[in-house]
């Protein structure tokens, strides 16, 4: 027969290729965004390469000791100084922030997705937003003039009774005031809506089929909780509260306010005195000699950088390979 | 484990009169008289319990001990209520709600605390020339209401819209090769974004330090670019999340019609999101105006007006409640700091509540999701993501 059927006539015409031709407008358009995407790695790269260029003068002095010495005596005789003791301040008051935020932002996370109805939903969200609005400044002065006096009650009752596990002793019995656990308290109040917001989102994505069939099993509304959205939302979990750690370990004004500045990798955290590398530089920078003073403290600015990067980064990858409910059949 | 078995068991309907009477509708969800009933009274004897112990035992306490006593004691209290009336399962059940919705509560407590704090205290040195005069003629001894900040005020203002001038163009075009134009980029300049945004603000300033005022001085232009590396990867998101929420089918009618890449997003895209973009905007400012740190550095605070922006030390509003703190104890001036910082708030809460509104034009949704993407970085739930 002479018929032939369209797949026949579809494979015997030659493939047409389809090529885009872009006009100049879109060429530059293209290019513009392109460029325009690509700062955000090229202002990443300077912000790292002068820090790096201001702070060789003082890592020529003090050579690999600046990340082993505690004390900052750049104008010294010597002109050393390190960051050891700074670095673990930062770190040990991100510590207690998250200790503190991550189980409250967890719970009222799983509250807005879960258990809240639709008005007090909406309250909520509006003031963890306002949260997030507050500047830190003034939850640097709040809780210097408002929480600290309420907390130091706090310090030397876990201090009294509590004095047995080494991080809650303190050897000279006070002060309690201006104390890495007072900072951390503080800095937990401001991660409470970053990691709060982190979850609800993942939490939200938690797919319905699934939480519906937990319940149609006969599980009660916690169990559910348990068995589907927290395995779900662990990516969210983790990677919020690593957000919330590299925020805390940025925060600098708010905590010079507050801490009694002392270089020192004490483990009492109840202990008046610490220090971290945000409110070093918030601190020292104003009477920094332009010699020794100010390279040293680009230095620990630039320790602070790598710290800080390598964390967000982390957590920002983390909470992108969240499991998405939008796959999951129903 | 027989109590809830039971009462599921006895759940089938109890007719009187041979079931012609309607059956009474069951409320499946909230908090019955009974539920209310037990909470309430677990609640109270907790705290009975808790004072009791602090203040008669052992003869101290203060509102924040018997606050941390009271609640593992309410809801141990309130688990063997919960066990007694319904059963160990309900009991975990509703001890787990109760644990929720308490950290839920607990989240507004700081909120009001801080504002009504700083209401109390602020408005004693909120004076009508606090907004035009400068600390010129104010000595450590003049009391809390001499003088103003209006210089702090102005540079603020000044610092702030030439940031506003450098980042919001720039975030946009970000957040336009993200969601429009994507290819093998968009993974990296995602996470560039979010690196960015974890970079603290001080080093920002020190950045712009060891840049721009080693050559040319302490200015508000150089306070200006610390703040625009700050709101840049803020704008970018929250813009981006904006975009995303543009129909794609607005996108491919413009292209369909004929129209050029750049003309579909300049013409139909950036118009169709542009209540979404003023919100982006603004809760970008809303950030950058409580930047204080790396105004130290960079515009370096003044005590008398300097209205012009390219040179010389100008004041900030932040910058100028911290050096208040910061200067002394005494009473006097630490009232200057706190009306600074109430004027701050008021503004930051105006920015937000202008977000609020203009956001409202474009659905409640799209705040919602712009209000997350200022703090967390953008989720792979969107629409067109790789």
């Amino acid at each position: 027969m002479g018929t032939i059927t369209a797949a026949e006539a579809v494979a015997a015409e030659p493939r047409r290729e389809v090529r885009t031709t872009r006009t100049r407008g879109d060429r530059a358009y293209r290019l513009l965004t392109t460029g325009g995407g690509l700062l955000t790695l090229v202002i990443l790269v300077l912000i790292g390469l002068f820090l790096l260029l201001r702070a060789l003068p003082a890592l020529r002095v003090n050579g690999l000791s600046f990340f082993t010495t505690k004390y900052w005596n750049p104008d010294g005789t010597g002109h050393h100084s390190g960051v050891l003791a700074v670095a673990y301040g930062t770190v040990e008051i991100a510590v207690i922030a998250l200790i503190l935020a991550v189980p409250v932002s967890l719970l009222s996370a799983l509250y807005l997705t879960q258990y809240a109805p639709e008005r007090a939903r909406g309250l909520l969200t509006t003031v963890v937003d306002l949260l997030a609005a507050i500047p830190s400044l003034i939850y640097g002065i709040w809780a210097f003039f408002v929480l600290q006096p309420h907390l130091l009650g706090l310090s030397a009752w876990l201090a009294a009774h509590l004095g047995f596990i080494p991080i809650f002793s303190a050897p000279s019995i006070g002060p309690f005031a201006s104390s890495p656990f007072i900072v951390g308290v503080m800095v937990a109040l401001m991660l409470l809506p970053t990691a709060t917001s982190v979850m609800r989102e993942v939490f939200a994505q938690a797919p319905v089929g699934e939480k519906e069939a937990a319940l149609a099993l006969g599980a009660s509304r916690w169990r559910m909780i348990r068995t589907v959205v927290l395995p779900f939302g662990k990516a969210g979990i983790v990677g919020g509260s690593m957000l919330a750690m590299g925020r805390a370990m940025g925060e600098s004004i708010s905590v010079a306010i507050i801490i009694n500045a002392v270089f020192t990798t004490s483990p009492h955290i109840l202990q008046s005195g610490g220090n971290s590398i945000g409110a070093l530089i918030a601190d020292r920078f104003s009477d920094a000699t332009a010699q020794y003073g100010l390279p040293a403290l680009m230095a620990a600015g630039l320790v602070l950088f790598g710290m800080t990067l390598l964390v967000n980064t982390a957590a920002s990858l983390i909470v992108r390979s969240a499991r998405s409910g939008k796959g999951v059949e129903i | 484990m027989a109590g809830i078995g039971a009462e599921i068991v006895a759940a089938p309907p109890r007719r009187r009169d041979g079931g012609e009477q309607e059956q009474q509708r069951r409320r499946l969800s909230g908090l019955g008289e009974r539920d209310l009933a037990a909470l309430a009274l677990s609640a109270v004897s907790a705290f009975a319990i808790a004072w009791l112990f602090l203040t008669v035992v052992l003869g101290n306490s203060s509102w924040v001990e018997t606050a941390i006593l009271t609640y593992p004691l309410f809801l141990a209290t309130y688990w063997f209520v919960s066990r007694e009336m319904d059963g160990p399962l309900l009991a975990g059940d509703r001890v787990m709600a109760a644990l929720v919705a308490s950290a839920a509560i607990a989240m507004a407590v700081p909120l009001l605390l801080i504002m009504t704090y700083l209401v109390y205290k602020g408005l004693a040195g909120l004076t009508p020339h606090f907004f035009t005069q400068t600390q010129q003629y104010v000595g450590p001894l003049s009391p809390a209401t001499a003088g103003g900040a209006s210089q702090a005020i102005v540079g603020t203002l000044e610092m702030v819209g030439l940031a506003v001038v450098m980042s919001v163009p720039l975030g946009f075009i970000c957040a336009v090769f993200l969601n429009e134009i994507g290819g093998p980029l968009r993974r990296p300049v995602r996470i560039f974004v979010d690196a960015m945004s974890g970079v603290p603000t001080i080093l920002a300033g020190l950045f712009i330090y060891a840049v721009w005022v080693i050559n040319f001085g302490f200015s508000g232009f150089a306070a200006a670019l610390a703040i625009s590396i700050s709101m840049l990867p803020i704008v970018t998101r929250t813009s981006e999340e904006m975009l995303r929420l543009v129909p794609q089918g607005l996108r491919e009618a413009s292209l369909a019609m004929g129209a050029s890449e750049w003309r579909t997003t300049w013409n139909v895209v950036m118009p169709t999101a542009r209540s979404g973009l003023i919100t982006a905007i603004i809760l970008g400012v809303a950030r950058a105006v409580g930047e204080t740190a790396p105004l130290i550095m960079t515009a370096f605070g003044n005590t008398l007006m300097n209205a012009n922006p390219f040179s010389g030390a100008q004041a900030g509003l932040p910058l100028y409640i911290y050096s208040q703190i910061r200067e002394s104890s005494a009473a006097n001036i630490q009232d200057r700091a706190w009306a600074g910082a109430l004027v701050l708030m008021l503004v930051v809460l105006g920015l937000f509540a202008t977000a609020r509104l203009t956001s409202r034009l474009s659905g409640r949704a799209a705040y919602a999701r712009a209000a997350e993407a200022a703090v967390t970085p953008t989720m792979p739930s969107g629409g067109n993501d790789e």
